[in-house]
């Protein structure tokens, strides 16, 4: 606890009260906890065993506490003015981008001179200091359940990854409001107490599985006067059975998506459900903002999915009474906690389908004139519903970055090939290089029969003007959506800000919706004052039968900014209402959060609002779930 | 311009209103070859870069297009003829209506209007801010150009220009009349102007075309679309109430998302006289107006001979339709239909459009220049029996003063002597008015042999209708100030509310007669008591409205002003109530008033000089106006005039 030098007496001893709570709890873990979880563990699966995944409780310790994923995993310009990307996990670790750093300087009007670094370490002055609710603890400790109140781990969980989360971090803003405590729960039972507790101590719960909500869906209201505790689901990541029979799995919801399909693949199965944020995301949060994985295509979004839910809310445990693939017994109670942001209680376990690992995987790539064949293409994909597991389409502004991140060329013979496609797609074909946009395919099956669908996607894709690009062009746009995160923080460190944001929208509207919305951003930049020309770009990531899913990434230089992250926010509301008038849905999979809730009364209609109110009051009248998400 | 602190025509509307300065584009075409400068390199840029759309291609793309393709089954469903004859009857519209802009047509109007404009205009003038401001806008979102329409020449006069400043030539909308002047019609097809019929009521597969066909050149930008706001020449002089078909059609796409912004670019030509001037007089009289022909215009050589002094085209101030309509529609209510599919327009769009079409004439008003003979034009139509030079002269420039303190926008020659001003004036107007022995007078037309008194009547109805044109042209200025006057003439006592109810009477009445913003009675009121009271003809102590020692002259020309119409509609109104018999048609209509205010002018003609009653603009005005109202206030009317 930092000492404050205008804190009174009472404070002081408020303090030295919670050290030495503090101080009793570290005894209590490295005693008694440990029992109790494995039994926890007994309990759930008949054979102890230790804690595989790979989140630890203290999640600082091997991710960056203000910015995106590994602390060992980096993007950063040399001194030789080239861009590398640093440690060991991933293809571009190690490697050095030489063009990215003239791609960076040029789109954005920025330069490496003017760097604007993070603060090093978290300041604990500008954590306020616990609200704790004595009862409460007292109880907690009594159960021997994991907790914590420092505030290292509040702050951690105090935010999502919005702009305007990641970039107080790094000014080392002082924090309004953060939770007092963190739990981590190890399985369900954990957590059914856990609640009880809540409801007994009048105590407001807000539920963090992976952390990486873009929707402001982590903090914490402001306003909320009782003790905040972050209920950390990331020890619940056990796989606690296989069917092979049905092909189901049953699983605890904390575990992340890259355990999940690691454990899955040593039995020879996947789930299949790969959103981009799979590295870090968790299943109760995919099912908690009715996430959608890339490979949608072949497996489904998270609803598709899920067989069984159970999920711990103040009421009580709402669970099935079967696993029946599909049943008719009045609105789907799934439906209520799919989709509903931590507002009515924590996702436990959850049942879903699984499938063999595929026994052949192949990328590919086509380039098109221009943005709009490109998603005329995608439009007859998805009509003769035949589309890959995966299917985008990057814009213009999307492919040129995509080249920005191309490593160093090892050989002259790649470099000399490079050449010719260029070449030949610009010179022979008559593809103007600012126009021509780029599809990036990923099939899935067995081997005759990827290569037979491979065929049919191409040759529609040649009607519509595309021509194969290439494996190599497809694998690295995928290779994309995982580090782009990581090229956020790149950004921050010289003066750009940046963020994504998505919808789905009708076919015939995509064409005008892409448009509409980056004519508005760049528009409203302009009038806030933004000094430089932004960055908008969109791709489709998902085809539908009706319609498809676009997703922005929109960025911009922000020197001469009073309040960058005011203007960025003024931006993207524009830009949201922009979307909204277009035809387009107010979130595909992002959900909604606080950051969209002032639209769900026009998205859903008064009574929509209000049959999910009537369900929130009736499951949780005290507002334990309290992070005010979505209503 | 100064304007009342209360006139705020809202969010997205240009509030500045000082006026640009004007270039003379004549002067160089005295100075260089017409020739070289009809041959010059034209590459106008057009929006967002695209390149041009052959005629051929458009036609292609609006006959594939989903909206036409719907129509078209539709449209063989209900008639069950097969969709394939349908279609052919869809090319066939759109072969009738289509433009087929040929850069060498243009070329030839290039250099034969240069030589026309410089025998009959001593000037025209334009302003340069305007074309450069307009420039921009064609770059950034699709424009649409709206003229105010006094002449034929104007859409001439339009492409003349922006091929000038080389500028994307516009794709103009023009009344299927034409298209019977052989040759001629063929002309103007190739210099840009597509032909819509006049009347297509229940024509689907017509409405259809035309709209589609309007829409894919907007969406696309190929050009920028041209169209007059107020359907046709106005033969009075007065801008006409707003038709509201194509405007709807153009700033659909932005409701439907299809286009970021639309961009409305209101335009005001001014002539200092008008080719058509007795023409119009005629035609309102009753004469039909003679058809389109290429004869006739050949016939209609011998005006090269006169003198039409200058005319000011004004390019305004671009209006953003995204801005407007923010907070006004609400986009997302498009979402739930396709937009392939035609439909109504939604009230909360049809309102917006109205008065955006209202505004937009206003502002084409506000912009018009105004010559001096207009102010004494005004005069003179208060003084028939004629009135000696020097106090025309002496009210000219009183009435100067009053016309720019209410902001009008007047070409006052700098530096001449006042009397020069007007004797120049009355030279270049001699037809209308002459000077005899210090006197001014109307000029009547004297037709050779006897003259009965109906013919008699009809010149002396030829010239102060031709004379009323001019008069019409400054009443937008003067049109707030003046009826609050005669409210305060009319209304029972000086209490303001009483002043306002007179005032809103009058709004109502005269609605169709002038372009007053739907809803816009209490800002309008506002700002006529604003002027008033700033140019010192009226107070207001408390509640009242009085007028002041001195407001008696203004007070009484704008009683003046609007007494024509006061009158005009004063003899409808006693036409309806005591001739008109049950189950009169509106065809029947016009004739009928009109032999009815001939035998109450022949019989009152010493006080009653509301000649302008003949004028069929007027009757039918104000058959709108007592349709418009209840049988109540028609007998109200009836009590008040």
């Amino acid at each position: 606890m930092a000492s404050n030098n205008n804190s009174s007496d009472r404070q002081r001893i408020a303090q030295q009260r919670l050290s030495r709570i503090a101080a009793h709890l570290h005894k209590h873990e490295d005693g008694n906890s440990g029992i109790i979880a494995k039994e926890c563990k007994i309990d759930a699966t008949g054979s102890p065993e230790e804690n595989k995944g790979t989140v630890p409780r203290k999640r600082q310790e091997i991710m960056k506490w203000n910015g995106w994923g590994y602390s060992d995993s980096k993007f950063l310009f040399n001194k030789k003015g080239q861009a590398e990307f640093t440690g060991k996990r991933y293809r571009l670790s190690g490697m050095t981008l030489p063009r990215l750093q003239d791609w960076f300087e040029n789109t954005f009007g920025a330069s490496v001179k003017h760097k604007s670094p993070a603060t090093p370490v978290l300041n604990a002055s500008v954590v306020p200091p616990p609200r704790l609710n004595e009862a409460f603890v007292e109880n907690l400790k009594a159960t021997g359940i994991p907790f914590s109140n420092e505030a290292e781990d509040r702050v951690f969980r105090a935010h999502g990854h919005c702009l305007h989360e990641i970039f107080a971090l790094r000014e080392g803003k002082k924090f309004e409001r953060v939770p007092d405590m963190v739990v981590w729960p190890n399985c369900h039972k954990d957590v059914v107490k856990i609640v009880e507790l809540a409801c007994k101590h009048n105590v407001c719960l807000i539920p963090y599985g992976g952390g990486t909500s873009v929707t402001s869906a982590l903090e914490c209201p402001p306003e909320e006067t009782r003790c905040i505790v972050s209920l950390d689901t990331s020890q619940m990541n056990r796989i606690l059975w296989l069917d092979e029979n049905n092909l189901v799995a049953h699983v605890e919801a904390g575990i992340i998506g890259q355990d999940l399909e690691r454990l899955l693949n040593e039995s020879g199965y996947c789930s299949g459900h790969e959103p981009d944020s799979m590295e870090f995301s968790s299943l109760g949060g995919w099912v908690a903002t009715r996430a959608s994985g890339m490979k949608k295509n072949v497996y489904g979004n998270i609803e598709d999915l899920v067989i069984h839910i159970k999920a711990v809310t103040p009421r009580g445990v709402i669970e099935k009474s079967c696993q029946g693939p599909r049943t008719s017994t009045g609105p789907d109670i799934h439906h209520f906690i799919l989709g509903s942001e931590g507002t009515l209680g924590v996702v436990t376990e959850v049942t879903m389908k699984i499938r063999p690992i595929p026994e052949y995987q192949k990328y590919g790539s086509v380039v098109f004139p221009n943005f709009e064949a490109g998603v005329a293409c995608l439009r007859e994909v998805a009509k003769q519903r035949c589309a890959p597991a995966s299917i985008r389409l990057m814009d213009n502004k999307q492919f040129h970055f995509g080249h920005a991140l191309k490593p160093q060329v090892s050989s002259i013979f790649t470099h000399f090939v490079e050449g010719l496609k260029k070449f030949y797609i610009t010179k022979l074909k008559g593809f103007d290089p600012h126009q021509l946009v780029v599809a990036t395919l990923l099939f899935e099956g067995d081997r005759e029969r990827v290569l037979q669908h491979e065929k049919q996607v191409y040759d529609i894709a040649a009607t519509f003007g595309g021509l194969a690009a290439g494996e190599d062009n497809g694998q690295r746009g995928y290779i994309l959506t995982f580090v782009i995160a990581y090229l956020r923080d790149l950004g921050m460190d010289y003066c750009v800000v940046a963020e994504s944001f998505e919808t789905s929208v009708p076919w015939d509207r995509v064409l005008d919706l892409c448009q509409n919305v980056k004519e508005r951003i760049i528009r409203e930049c302009k009038e806030r004052g933004v000094q430089f020309q932004p960055l908008t770009s969109c791709r489709v990531t998902q085809t539908y039968d009706s319609g498809a899913c676009i997703y922005f990434y929109f960025a911009f230089n922000y020197r001469g900014l009073a309040d960058p992250v005011h203007t960025y926010e003024q931006v993207e509301h524009a830009a949201r209402e922009e979307i909204l008038a277009n035809g387009g849905s107010l979130s595909h999979h992002h959900g909604v959060g606080k950051l969209r809730k002032e639209w769900m009364k026009d998205s859903i209609s008064n009574v929509g609002v209000g049959m999910l109110k009537s369900v929130k009051e009736y499951v949780d009248p005290e507002n334990i779930f309290g992070n005010r998400n979505l209503l | 311009k100064a304007c009342t602190p209360n006139y705020s025509p809202g969010r997205g509307w240009p509030t500045s209103q000082t006026q640009d300065g004007f270039e003379d584009i004549l002067e160089e075409r005295r100075n260089s070859s017409d020739l070289k400068y009809a041959l010059r390199c034209y590459a106008p840029v057009l929006y967002k870069g695209v390149t041009p759309c052959k005629a051929n291609m458009l036609k292609n793309i609006v006959l594939q297009s989903d909206q036409l393709r719907y129509v078209i089954n539709q449209v063989s469903q209900e008639s069950g003829e097969a969709p394939d004859i349908i279609q052919e009857e869809a090319s066939v519209i759109l072969e009738e209506m289509a433009h087929r802009l040929q850069i060498s047509t243009v070329r030839f109007f290039a250099f034969a209007l240069s030589k026309a404009f410089k025998t009959l205009f001593q000037h025209v003038c334009v302003n340069e801010e305007g074309i450069q401001r307009l420039q921009q806008a064609i770059q950034e979102h699709p424009v649409v150009l709206l003229p105010s329409h006094r002449s034929y020449m104007d859409f001439l006069l339009m492409s003349y220009i922006l091929y000038t400043y080389d500028l994307a030539l516009p794709v103009i909308a023009a009344g299927m009349d034409f298209m019977g002047m052989k040759f001629v019609g063929e002309m103007l097809r190739m210099s840009g102007a597509f032909f819509i019929r006049r009347s297509f009521g229940g024509d689907k597969l017509y409405w259809a075309v035309f709209s589609e066909y309007v829409k894919t050149m907007l969406r696309n930008g190929f050009a920028p679309i041209e169209f007059f706001l107020e359907g046709t020449r106005s033969r009075t002089c007065k801008s006409l109430t707003p038709k509201l078909g194509l405007l709807n059609i153009v700033i659909e796409p932005f409701f439907k998302g299809e286009v970021f912004d639309v961009n409305l670019v209101p335009i005001s030509i001014s002539y200092e006289r008008i080719l058509e001037e007795s023409l119009y007089a005629r035609e309102l009289l009753g004469v039909p107006k003679p058809k389109e022909s290429t004869s006739g215009l050949l016939k209609a050589r011998r005006i090269l001979s006169e003198d039409y002094g200058s005319i000011h085209v004004y390019f305004g101030q671009p209006v953003s339709v995204r801005s407007l309509a923010q907070g006004k529609v609400n986009r997302s209510t498009y979402n739930l239909f396709p937009r392939h599919i035609p439909r109504k327009p939604m009230e909360e769009t049809q309102s917006f459009v109205n008065d955006t079409a209202y505004r937009i004439v206003r502002l084409q008003e506000d912009n018009m220049v105004l010559k001096p003979w207009v102010l004494m034009a005004s005069l003179l139509l208060q003084n028939l029996e004629g009135m000696e030079l020097s106090v025309l002269t002496e009210q000219t420039v009183w009435l100067r003063g009053l016309a720019l303190s209410y902001a009008a926008f007047l070409d006052w020659p700098d530096h001449a002597p006042t009397a020069k001003v007007v004797s120049s004036s009355l030279a270049l107007h001699r037809g209308l008015a002459c000077v005899s022995g210090g006197r001014v007078s109307l000029v009547v037309g004297e037709p050779l042999g006897p003259v009965t008194p109906e013919e008699a009547l009809f010149n002396r109805a030829v010239s102060v209708l031709s004379c009323a044109s001019y008069r019409n042209q400054v009443l937008h200025v003067f049109l707030r100030p003046a009826m609050l006057a005669v409210a305060m003439h009319t209304a029972a006592s000086s209490k303001k509310n009483e002043v306002y109810n007179c005032f809103s009477f009058l709004w109502d009445m005269f609605s169709n007669d002038f372009i007053l913003c739907p809803g816009d009675t209490v800002q309008d009121f506002e700002e006529a008591c604003y002027l008033l009271v700033k140019t010192g003809a009226v107070q207001m102590p408390q509640q009242d409205i009085v007028m002041t020692d001195i407001g008696q002259p203004t007070l009484s020309f704008f009683n003046g002003l609007l007494e024509p119409f006061l009158q005009g509609y004063q003899v409808v109104c006693r036409y309806l109530c005591e001739e008109a018999s049950e189950g009169l048609t509106e065809k029947q209509y016009i004739p009928a008033v009109r032999s009815f205010a001939h035998s109450v002018l022949c019989v009152f003609t010493g006080n009653l000089r509301c000649y302008e009653v003949l004028s069929s603009d007027m009757q039918k005005n104000a058959l709108a106006a007592l349709l418009r109202g209840k049988l109540p206030t028609q007998k109200a009317l009836l009590a008040r005039l």
